[in-house]
């Protein structure tokens, strides 16, 4: 065993068998035979298309051995064929032909002129190219960006998707309806500029919510105020008898307008929360800057509009029906009139000394309607004798003189010159246009007399009334009876008048100037005067002809000296102005605001002359 | 109204009674503007950005032609006023009492 690794012979597994040399030697017959014992016989498969089951024949044979020869039999097929064919095969097959084909011996002429080619001298060139090395290339781009993308689309999100595919459609129409030229291409980029503007200004979007948050605050700051304004009755009237109390609300003060006192107030007719304060000087030695300033209740701490004037405001006036127009008289002599929905400072016109403004301190204006071709007018009255009326045109501010005051009742002559012009002229401070005859007004003079004038005639007063010996500070006409006016003067008093009779009805003495006095919206018979003193006078001329049914001081000093009063249009306050620039409203109590009682036959404006004449 | 008048209305609301912070939200909750301490805006913008969400989709969702305008939220401590505008919301805290 030893040796076995380095001898030759042969190497046995371990495990062989031994045999004998009988069985060695022993012959085992194998017979090949062409049947594949692999291929199945049995195979079935089901068709669709005839639906039944098919047997599949599998080739059956197996080849075990293939070997291509070159020899053929002569006697075969393929042998004759390639002997019939003798230019391939050269002179043999020329003889195979001879025997084979007897009838061949015509054409033996013809292929003895074909060109034999020298089987000797045939060579065969082959060459083979470069082979193009095979290369493969290839690159890879970037995946393109996925994102998820999920919404929920309820009800009014597909509304609004709708609204905004209606408006496009809507521009597109505009668009195509107006060929855009040159200018609206300009403008449109204009347009886009300033939307890009207002989209990097991100503050601004939120101006409207800021405005109101403001009130809102300031309601939450002043809900006492704010809840005796809209609920508080002053019960302790009944024990009071006829008399009535006034209860301070809001406190209107504008730091910006220090030193200015007030000079006008005017309520909108429209928004009635909203009220215009004009700031100026009554002092005339100290005239300055001027102001005009309009407040709401909704907000007490701040102005809603302000627009400051080169001159002291003295009168302003909002028209009744387009309640943005507000008109000015200044102590310059111009008129102005102003554009709340405008933004700037300036006013929208203004009168100048051209075009006819007034020389000395305008005193007060009022809107009228407007005229036959719906321009918007407005009259005023200046302390140098003239009453004139504007016309708002386009651009400018158009001016007719209506009545020069002359100082004693008709005019003489025509003055020649501007100074004989002042001698001859009364002093107009205040000015009021009948309620319901619009032709009819009245001045209010310098002197004490108020002259009843007619727009018709330029020269004539159809009336005037002497009962005052000071300056007029106020005249109104009363807001139901159409005959009734009432007027308060520096002289203390307040007289109340029947346009036809030339004699006071009632004479008030207030002991102090009265600076201005108003007849209330919802009675008659109801008026309020402030004077200089600081006190609120509320009279009720059907419960009391003599007295006040209210006196009550409403400013903390007695120095400061209130300057104008008026009625809110439907909500039971009055606002009042004062010199040092504040405005107080204050809540009548339910005494100072009774409504007469209707009687079946007798009309309110009849009951007030009634009472009046007993 | 220009962004400098905003900014002056914005003031006086502060110098106001009792107010205790205002904060601009853009659309995204993000407040963009605030007078609070950080945390405590962060609060309040994520809070309020879901609770006007949930209040403007029910309004929209009873009446989409219809919208929220305003939101106040009285609680025992304080009010808070929200004005949604159309890319940003106003939030004021303003404790009345004070």
């Amino acid at each position: 065993l030893n040796e076995e690794p380095h001898g030759r012979g042969l190497i046995h597994p371990t495990d062989q068998a031994e045999l004998t040399e009988a069985e060695l030697n022993e012959e085992f017959t194998r017979i090949l035979t062409a049947n594949n014992p692999h291929a199945p016989q049995n195979i079935a498969r089901y068709s669709f298309k005839e639906r039944s089951f098919k047997p599949i024949i599998v080739d059956q044979m197996a080849v075990h051995f293939v070997l291509e020869s070159n020899l053929l039999h002569k006697d075969s097929d393929e042998a004759r064929r390639l002997m019939a064919t003798p230019v391939e095969d050269g002179g043999e097959a020329e003889e195979a032909g001879e025997e084979d084909r007897p009838d061949s011996v015509a054409s033996k002429a013809d292929k003895k002129e074909l060109k034999v080619t020298n089987q000797f001298n045939f060579s065969e060139r082959a060459s083979q190219t470069l082979n193009n090395p095979l290369r493969e290339r290839y690159c890879q781009t970037e995946p393109p960006l996925r994102s998820n993308f999920s919404a929920t689309a309820n009800q009014w999100e597909i509304y609004d998707a709708y609204q905004e595919e209606l408006q496009k459609q809507e521009k597109n129409k505009e668009k195509q309806k107006a060929a855009p030229s040159k200018k609206d291409e300009e403008k449109n980029k204009n347009m886009h500029k300033l939307s890009c503007f207002s989209q990097s200004d991100d503050i601004s979007k939120v101006g409207k919510a800021a405005k109101i948050l403001e009130r809102m605050v300031s309601q939450n700051t002043y809900d006492d105020i704010a809840q005796d304004f809209k609920y508080f009755e002053d019960a302790s009237d009944d024990f009071r008898g006829q008399k009535g109390t006034l209860l301070p609300l809001w406190k209107f003060r504008y730091d910006k307008a220090k030193g200015l006192s007030v000079t006008a107030l005017c309520w909108n007719k429209k928004y009635q929360d909203l009220f215009a304060v004009g700031m100026g000087s009554y002092d005339f030695l100290k005239q300055g800057q001027g102001m005009l300033i309009v407040y709401s209740l909704k907000n007490p701490a701040f102005p809603e509009y302000v627009y400051s004037t080169a001159s002291g405001v003295l009168c302003l006036d909002i028209h009744k029906q387009r309640s943005y127009l507000v008109a000015i008289g200044f102590y310059d002599g111009s008129v102005a009139v102003y554009n709340l929905k405008e933004k700037g400072q300036e006013p929208v016109y203004k009168s100048t000394p051209k075009t006819g403004q007034h020389t000395d301190p305008v005193w007060q204006v009022r809107w009228q309607d407007d005229d036959i071709d719906n321009y918007h007018n407005f009259y005023s009255v200046s302390s140098d004798g003239r009453v004139v009326s504007w016309t708002l045109f386009k651009h400018e501010l158009v001016f007719t003189d209506i009545i020069t005051l002359p100082l004693h009742g008709a005019i003489s002559e025509k003055p020649q010159c501007l100074q004989c012009c002042f001698l001859y002229t009364a002093c107009g401070t205040s000015l009021d246009f009948h309620k319901q005859t619009d032709f009819l007004f009245l001045v209010g003079t310098e002197e004490g007399k108020i002259h009843k004038c007619s727009k018709l005639y330029s020269t004539k007063y159809l009336e005037t009334y002497c009962a005052h010996s000071l300056s007029i500070y106020a005249v109104k006409w009363n807001h139901f009876h159409p005959e009734v006016f009432i007027s308060c003067s520096s002289d203390w008093t307040i007289v109340v008048w029947d346009h036809l009779i030339n004699t006071p009805m009632l004479i008030f003495d207030l002991k102090d100037p009265v600076a201005d006095v108003a007849w209330s919206p919802y009675s008659s018979t109801v008026f309020a005067a402030v004077t200089t003193d600081g006190t609120v006078h509320v009279f009720d001329l059907s419960v009391n002809k003599y007295e006040p049914i209210c006196q009550q001081p409403v400013v903390p000093k007695k120095k400061t000296k209130l300057t104008h009063i008026e009625f809110n249009p439907i909500y039971p306050i009055v606002i009042v102005g004062d010199d040092r620039g504040f405005v107080t409203s204050l809540k009548l109590s339910p005494n100072l605001r009774k409504k007469p009682k209707r009687k079946p036959t007798v009309n309110t404006a009849c009951d007030i002359s009634f009472k009046i004449d007993m | 109204m220009d962004s400098a008048e905003v900014e002056e209305t914005l003031k006086r609301i502060q110098s106001q009674k009792g107010v205790q912070g205002i904060i601009i939200v853009n659309s995204e909750g993000i407040p963009i503007k605030s007078t609070m301490d950080n945390s405590s805006t962060a609060q309040y913008a994520g809070l309020i950005h879901q609770l006007v969400m949930t209040a403007r989709s029910t309004v929209r969702d009873m009446d989409p032609q219809n919208d929220l305008t305003f939101l106040r939220v009285r609680s025992k401590k304080n009010e808070i006023m929200i004005a949604p505008e159309k890319d940003y919301f106003l939030i004021v805290i303003q404790n009345p009492s004070d």
